[in-house]
């Protein structure tokens, strides 16, 4: 054995026993590259997830009918703009720039959660969004802030700290539409119909099927399976929907006394691999969007660093 | 759904006066919230946004006092939402399209300069409500100032394309500016009661102003030789009635709901 | 693509007055003073803070793993440093 691979024996053991007593793995500790390049895959889809996500919800603010509701949705678009900007700062301590995280999410290198994809067509989609978009992220950051990840875990809390109100204001606006007018009610459920079984294949893949669940969970990067965070999210949903007389779109819906828990129907996953691959309903618009604007704030930055740059000048001078 | 919504508002000038205060925020705020996933990167997006927000917010005040001071039952949403273009009172420079972000940045600095002037004035207002929404947006506006004067500074000396782009926007917003500081008979009339600002007094400073930060930014003060007005007597550009038919189109499709 | 690269700045927040301003991530400006602004945009949405520090991220000096033994553990045998250290009658103890 030469003395290279000794090393790295000893940084691996004493990486794998940071991990199995749920220590942090912090920027500068050594890893191995697998890790890192693992970590670095899930901040960068979930940061791009996070400002994807602003387009769907972002079609409704000139439109949101009344001021404190159009209030609440840009506050909750900002929030997941500066979501974005924690994970992605989160990401950039193991060295790889937003710039370079960006362009890999215009090449199609780097992907986002595949819901937002979908178009956003209706008022109500604005409540569904909340309540279940963000209810089933929630499942998921709640859990991940316990990832083995130092700056990814730091990041998850704060999220999670900021984003309760969402979840609630989602279910709240559904809930006025619910209550309201026949139009509103049908309005509120044709969005359940379509926002329903996306939201549940925000999850991923069944465990059996998911191509990095099992090494992620060997490194605590993920604390638990896709299947388990799905099977919270549907036993703590149906019943909400129950309590506002909205109808899960799923005939196979039905509570399993023995489990305790609801069994529920089959994913579509053929929808949900056309839409990972790019070719959901609004894949191409939302990247040409993320694009466009990138392209059209070029001339801003480049203004902003020549004047700093002769700001510079100007204080040697 | 409330039932004085379709009638005409009452028409007295302190009510006229709150609702076009709060038309001049919303208008401005509605036009800040569509950059939204649009900024030039994501730190100015939230930035936007936030001073966005603070401009709904500020509508918020303004109509729901012009609501109570009609006292007909009638809230911010059927102020906001169920009057058509005549009606609104907004200068015209608020509702003008975002255009690029030198424009967006122009006009953001030519409202942030007239806004500090206007705001600490009311502040001294007789109408205890008036003087504290007063004291509220001068604290916004000291930061959107400061943001807005650092942008132009940036972008006027920034690079040749950011120079010619900032100049073009003061060219194409400057006919917009006289309005802002002529005042109509019933204005005036709120001005001796001790209620309103006297905004012709504010144009000296805000002229200094502009010219100091204009020189330093490398930027000309456009040529004033132009001058398009009529928003606060309801005389809008075209842009208005779209911006209306996006922002009303929920409440006028389905009319008399809760949201 | 053309992409100058905005510095990126370390925030420190300063949640009320007698705390010591914590470290809670970053974000990229071009200098200090519109890294401040942002700051405020980015992590005050909620009046988290009194104060802001901003550091230029390539301004910070970090200590690595590999220098943990001479950094750290040095100080592990000075137990008589620490307040438990003392044993104390039960009378006494809440000193």
């Amino acid at each position: 054995m030469t003395e290279n691979t000794a090393q790295t024996d000893l940084q691996l053991d004493n990486f794998e026993e940071k991990v199995a007593n749920d220590q942090r793995i912090e920027p500068k500790d050594w890893m191995p590259d697998a890790f890192r390049k693992t970590v670095l895959r899930q901040m960068s889809q979930h940061a791009h997830s996070e400002v994807i996500g602003m387009q769907p919800e972002g079609n409704w603010i000139t439109r949101a009918p009344t001021l404190y509701r159009k209030v609440v949705l840009l506050a909750k678009i900002q929030d997941e703009g500066g979501h974005g900007l924690y994970l992605y700062s989160a990401a950039e301590t193991l060295g790889c720039s937003r710039e370079e995280m960006v362009q890999a999410l215009h090449d199609g290198k780097a992907k986002y959660a595949s819901i937002f994809n979908y178009p956003s067509l209706t008022w109500a989609d604005i409540g569904m969004i909340g309540w279940l978009v963000d209810g089933a992220a929630i499942v998921n950051q709640v859990s991940l802030q316990r990832t083995s990840y130092g700056p990814y875990s730091r990041a998850m809390i704060r999220i999670c700290k900021e984003e309760s109100f969402h979840q609630r204001q989602g279910y709240e606006a559904t809930m006025v539409l619910a209550r309201g007018s026949a139009e509103q009610k049908a309005m509120a459920q044709d969005a359940l119909n379509r926002w329903w079984w996306p939201s549940l294949m925000m999850f991923g893949p069944h465990d059996s099927d998911s191509a990095h669940s099992g090494q992620s969970m060997k490194w605590k990067l993920k604390r638990e399976s896709n299947d388990v965070l799905r099977q919270r999210f549907v036993d703590q949903t149906v019943p909400q929907a129950e309590f506002i007389g909205l109808k899960i779109p799923d005939k196979n819906l039905k509570w399993n006394e023995e489990r305790g828990q609801y069994d529920f129907g089959t994913i579509n996953w053929d929808e949900f691999m056309q839409v990972v691959s790019g070719n959901g309903p609004c894949n191409r618009q939302r990247l040409q969007h993320h694009i466009q604007a990138q392209q059209d704030g070029q001339w801003v930055r480049d203004a902003m660093h020549a004047y700093e740059l002769k700001r510079q000048t100007r204080e040697v001078a | 759904m409330n039932p004085p919504s379709t009638t005409a508002l009452l028409d007295t000038p302190l009510l006229n006066y709150c609702i076009a205060l709060g038309d001049d925020s919303l208008t401005l705020g509605h036009r800040l919230s569509e950059w939204c996933r649009n900024g030039p990167f994501l730190e100015e997006d939230l930035a936007l946004t936030n001073v966005s927000l603070d401009f709904i917010g500020r509508a918020r005040l303004f109509y729901s006092y012009a609501a109570k001071l009609e006292g007909k039952g009638r809230d911010e949403d059927d102020i906001a939402y169920l009057r058509d273009c005549r009606e609104y009172r907004n200068f015209l420079i608020n509702e003008l399209p975002n255009g690029d972000f030198a424009v967006t940045m122009a006009r953001q600095l030519i409202v942030d300069v007239y806004d500090m002037g206007f705001f600490s004035a009311l502040t001294q207002s007789q109408d205890p409500t008036l003087a504290a929404i007063a004291a509220k947006a001068i604290k916004e506006s000291r930061y959107h100032l400061r943001r807005s004067e650092e942008w132009i500074k940036r972008l006027g000396d920034g690079t040749e394309e950011s120079h010619e782009r900032a100049q073009n926007a003061f060219d194409q917003l400057w006919g917009y500016v006289p309005e802002m500081f002529e005042m109509s008979d019933v204005e005036l009339q709120l001005v001796e009661a001790g209620m309103a600002v006297d905004r012709s007094a504010l144009k000296a400073n805000w002229e200094s102003t502009m010219q100091l930060i204009l020189k330093q930014a490398t930027l000309d003060v456009p040529n004033e030789n132009w001058a398009i007005g009529g928003g606060r007597d309801g005389i809008h550009t075209e842009h208005l009635g779209y911006l209306l038919a996006e922002m009303q189109f929920l409440q006028r499709t389905y009319p008399g709901q809760q949201w | 693509m053309n992409q100058q690269a905005l510095p990126l700045f370390e925030i420190f927040i300063r949640s009320k007055r007698g705390l010591d301003h914590r470290h809670v991530g970053s974000l990229h400006a071009e200098d200090c003073e519109q890294a401040l602004e942002y700051a405020r945009d980015v992590y005050l949405r909620r009046s988290e803070g009194v104060s802001i520090w901003v550091v230029c991220s390539s301004d910070i000096t970090a200590s690595q793993e590999s220098d943990v033994a001479s950094f750290y553990d040095p100080m592990d045998d000075k137990p008589y440093r620490h307040a438990t250290h003392y044993k104390l009658p039960k009378e006494v103890d809440n000193m």
